[in-house]
């Protein structure tokens, strides 16, 4: 028991030092640009944490209820490192619209520390902790902007359904435990044996909360105005961390409890991917918000990471952890240039503020250009091989149908973006932005985009990590 | 000789972007665009070095480089046999004088508009080079965003229209053709292409791999039914984009069916022959008539090539050495005369703004030197003996001779209606009365159109009267093609019965 602690160093670590942070800020006035660095400092310091953990084999602890195993180290790691970029992109914006408050990354720490508990879990209690402790913390950041009326509706509106999403969950997760007397993972596939009608119930009710947490259709309803109400840093937030986790315990749930179930669930995630593809890339065509227009487009790419998992084959689930890692990387690009549409404190997120971008701010508009080729996935971005590797694995499996739906979605989501290129370069100008952005706003910029444009050079860097997720 | 002299080409025309992006133009905005000349002439150099070099006699690729790319899955291959060098060439030589070509009419953003052509250039020769359909792929869809580009932002009126239907129309095409790519990686277990004739594709998935690539290039090439994004991009692009377009982009599909739709798959291409020679016909028929209807110069000339690349496919498909010859042959004279024709109308468009034929006529008062080169080149596009357009034709309507009669008449009198309406857009531009009073104050040709328009006049008149360079270097490639797929088609002959 005493030797398991020894591998759950990172969680640990971050939850003191944030329950110290939280002391801090109370008792310590005027804090808050302390304790954002701090937090900054606690996520670069659990990095070599997280990979000091051995990642060879699989390792169960604490009575096999927390799972140590490559994928969750990959995972914690790539939720580390977006966080950090997610607290260097967001500070100025907090501090101009005057939320730059001690709670904030105190709340956005321990939503990741659920997450790591999320991806790591073997056992449903525990899992049900992690996505709790990460949903709390969501509902909060979501309405951070309290005085916005936008900001508290879209806070209450989240937490209304997200609770009855985990209340759908735990409804499944109480089935799966009646019908194979465990709540561990590994015994559960084991423990029910032929009779698998109850099973399949808890398994559908399960797959819906999950399918509510990374927003695939038809459980995507809250999340267009969740991201356009949210202030644009937990939108940034909302975008990437909660589905990099939902993703990976899709990839656990279905991988490892109900893997013999495989027949049943492949339905409903083909069903899942399809019609989150289809709908993501159809509904983002009218929308004049950036942020609801991401909104619609991450539901889309999430379609297209739950594409891989419905083949059952370890290229799936690389394919999918490939998909979400480059998913975020143009994420992150693309929030570090609305961050950047700023004149006089005042930040502008309509579609029609980019008109004529190009002719005021020839490099911003030139990183959004290359944002918006990769997330249509136009070759030779990044977001090409995103979308190949995934349908490298479903071809593999004869899955036409899915595959052909899935490009013609591209080609429909390829004009929405387009629209968005046209208006920045194709049109007349608006008044300038500002230009003066912090350095890490910039770095951010110039190190996402330098990774789309030029991962095609050589692409083995993160094929190699990937390969190694080895779980079928 | 270790010098990897195709990804030289490949890269010096990025490499010359870059450094244009990166830096500022001192005296107002020509160094940069000397400097883009000057890189693209190196990259002209290099390929003629490439051809100088290149062994006719062998019909194996050539230059050949490969490395690992991705582990154990794609290799970074490139190569070229008797059929690409002349693409390779081609490209080369129409990229600086498309850039010469960028004057006045370029007022904004000059030097994005380098960056974008050097790019596109680069792009191209990657598609002509690549042996690895992954990698084939890359180039030949990373093409889609300089062109949306040089449309959309230095276009005429509609271009935002053109631009998104050029985009949505071509990557609508590709992405069957990605489906398809998969499929062969995991049927065949490898994407390279010299690997995969040797080992050839299963027979039954051949018909269904041949209408995913034919789908893809039907819509490049283009051909009917799906043709009409071709003319709004050319009337909508600036003159240097229309070359590029005609010129180049054109022959990406064109090559693709030779070394593709044939090479890899000869079953489904013999199944699908009568299919194709249907759709060339009606392209070469029904758009030579649309043609002639147009108002608009440049809508003409975009119909005209519809019409050209139709008598291409047809040549390709009739797979005889003659028809092949010929639809390589002609692609490469079309590239020619076709840039010229653009360039021409460019010429008069710059000095008027308008395209229309009506405001024309008698302009041979004003500008005879003008009107000489364009006649060369009208009598180029119909197909006069003496030019390398006559000798495309003719060679295609040979090898359709051979292959069915029936096509060859009516391919023929495709070549009438295109002597019709050539010449009656010549008469009704050049000759008449001069009637409209502003024509009177048209100035001929200065220097550089002079130089930019003869040299593209040099190589149509010469290799017209003299192929043997062009056909020495296809013909045996062309000849191993035609082997290698008379060879597959009595195997699976063989087999069936």
């Amino acid at each position: 028991m005493i030797i398991d602690i020894y591998y759950v160093i990172p969680e640990i670590f971050i939850s003191l030092s944030l329950m110290f942070l939280l002391l801090f800020g109370v008792f310590k006035k005027n804090s808050s640009s302390t304790v954002y660095s701090l937090s900054i400092l606690i996520l670069i310091i659990s990095i070599p944490l997280i990979l000091n953990v051995p990642s060879t084999g699989e390792l169960l602890i604490f009575n096999e209820s927390y799972k140590i195993d490559y994928l969750s180290n990959f995972i914690k790691i790539l939720i580390v490192i977006s966080t950090l970029f997610v607290l260097l992109t967001s500070s100025q914006y907090l501090k101009s619209i005057k939320i730059y408050n001690v709670e904030y990354p105190i709340l956005i720490l321990s939503s990741i520390l659920g997450m790591m508990v999320m991806v790591s879990s073997n056992d449903l209690i525990v899992f049900y902790i992690g996505l709790e402790l990460q949903s709390l913390a969501l509902y909060v950041l979501a309405s951070f902007n309290r005085d916005n009326v936008l900001s508290s509706e879209s806070g209450l509106k989240y937490f209304v359904l997200s609770a009855l999403s985990s209340g759908l969950l735990l409804y499944g997760c109480s089935l799966v435990y009646g019908f194979s007397s465990s709540t561990n993972f590994s015994q559960i596939s084991l423990n029910y044996g032929d009779s698998t009608q109850g099973i399949i119930f808890g398994m559908v009710f399960i797959l819906v909360g999950l399918a509510f947490k990374i927003s695939a259709v038809p459980f995507h309803m809250w999340a267009p105005d969740v991201y356009q109400g949210s202030p644009t840093s937990v939108t940034l937030f909302f975008a990437i961390l909660p589905k990099i986790a939902a993703l990976t315990v899709f990839i656990r749930f279905l991988y490892t409890p109900f893997i013999n179930l495989i027949d049943q669930w492949q339905t409903i995630i083909i069903f899942l991917s399809i019609a989150s593809m289809l709908f993501g890339a159809v509904a983002a065509i009218g929308q004049k918000n950036l942020k609801r227009l991401i909104a619609y487009s991450s539901i889309s790419h999430m379609g297209y990471a739950l594409a891989g998992l419905t083949t059952g084959t370890n290229e799936g689930i690389q394919s999918s952890v490939s998909y979400i890692s480059i998913y975020l990387v143009m994420n992150l690009a693309f929030f570090s240039c609305i961050f950047m549409l700023k004149r006089e404190d005042k930040y502008y997120e309509s579609i029609d503020d980019l008109s004529g971008l190009s002719k005021n701010h020839p490099l911003l508009s030139f990183s959004l250009l290359i944002v918006l080729f990769s997330l249509a996935g136009i070759p030779p971005l990044a977001g090409f091989f995103a979308k190949f590797y995934v349908f490298m694995a479903v071809i593999e499996q004869s899955m036409f149908f899915l595959a052909i739906v899935g490009l013609l979605a591209t080609v429909v989501a390829a004009f929405y973006y387009l629209r968005i290129i046209k208006v920045i370069y194709f049109d007349n100008e608006v008044e300038k932005y500002d230009t003066n952005h912090s350095i890490g706003l910039k770095l951010s910029l110039i190190i996402a985009t330098v990774l789309i444009l030029t991962y095609f050079i050589y692409p083995n860097s993160l094929i190699d990590f990937v390969s190694k997720i080895d779980l079928v | 000789m270790n010098i990897p002299i195709l990804s030289l080409l490949i890269c010096v025309p990025t490499v010359g972007a870059l450094f244009i992006l990166f830096t500022k133009s001192t005296e107002k905005y020509n160094s940069h665009k000397y400097i883009s000349v000057f890189i693209s002439i190196i990259n002209f150099i290099l390929s003629i070095y490439l051809w100088y070099k290149f062994d006719n006699s062998n019909s194996s690729f050539q230059f050949v480089e490969n490395r690992e790319w991705i582990y154990g899955f794609i290799n970074y291959k490139v190569g070229v046999d008797g059929i690409s060098i002349l693409f390779v060439v081609l490209t080369t030589f129409i990229t600086p004088l498309c850039i010469l070509s960028v004057n006045s009419t370029i007022k904004n953003r000059l030097k994005d508009f380098l960056v974008a052509i050097l790019i596109m250039e680069s792009l191209m020769i990657g598609v002509f080079c690549s042996l690895d359909l992954v990698i084939f792929y890359l180039f030949f869809e990373g093409g889609l965003i300089p062109m949306f580009l040089i449309i959309g932002i230095w276009g005429g009126a509609r271009r935002v229209y053109s631009a998104f239907k050029f985009f949505l129309y071509t990557l609508l095409g590709s992405v069957l053709m990605l489906v398809a790519i998969i499929y062969i990686y995991w049927i065949s277990g490898t994407t390279d292409v010299e690997k995969l004739y040797e080992i050839g594709i299963d027979a039954k998935y051949q018909k269904i791999l041949w209408l995913a690539f034919f789908s893809s290039f039907a819509v490049k090439t283009p051909m009917w039914p799906v043709h009409t994004w071709l003319p709004d991009a050319h009337v909508e692009a600036p003159t240097a984009g229309s070359v590029l377009l005609a010129a180049i982009l054109l022959k990406m599909a064109g090559y693709g069916f030779i070394r593709f739709s044939i090479g890899l798959f000869p079953i489904g291409s013999d199944y699908f022959v009568s299919f194709v020679y249907v759709l060339s016909l009606i392209a070469i028929i029904y758009t030579s008539l649309v043609a002639l209807m147009q108002e608009d110069m440049k809508k003409l000339i975009a119909y005209s090539s519809v019409a050209h690349m139709g008598f291409v496919t047809l040549g390709i498909f009739t797979m005889t050495q003659q028809g092949l010859e010929g639809s390589i042959f002609q692609m490469i004279s079309h590239g020619i005369i076709s840039a010229a024709l653009f360039l021409c109308v460019g010429v008069i468009y710059e000095r008027m703004h308008t395209r229309e034929i009506k405001r024309y006529g008698g302009i041979v008062e004003v500008m005879p030197k003008y009107s000489i080169i364009f006649m060369i080149f009208t009598l180029g596009a119909l197909g006069l003996p003496g030019t390398t357009g006559f000798i495309g034709e003719f060679l295609i309507l040979m090898g359709a001779f051979k292959d069915n009669f029936l096509v060859a008449v009516i391919a023929s009198l495709g070549v009438i209606l295109g002597a019709a309406y050539m010449l009656w857009l010549y008469k009704r531009v050049v000759f008449g009365e001069l009637i409209n009073e502003d024509l009177k104050n048209l100035v001929d040709l200065n220097k550089s159109e002079v130089i930019i328009l003869t040299l593209l006049a040099i190589p149509s008149l010469y290799f017209g009267f003299y192929p043997e360079p062009l056909i020495n270097t296809v013909e045996v490639s062309v000849s191993n093609l035609i082997d290698n797929y008379n060879a597959n088609l009595e195997i699976y002959m063989a087999n069936k019965k």
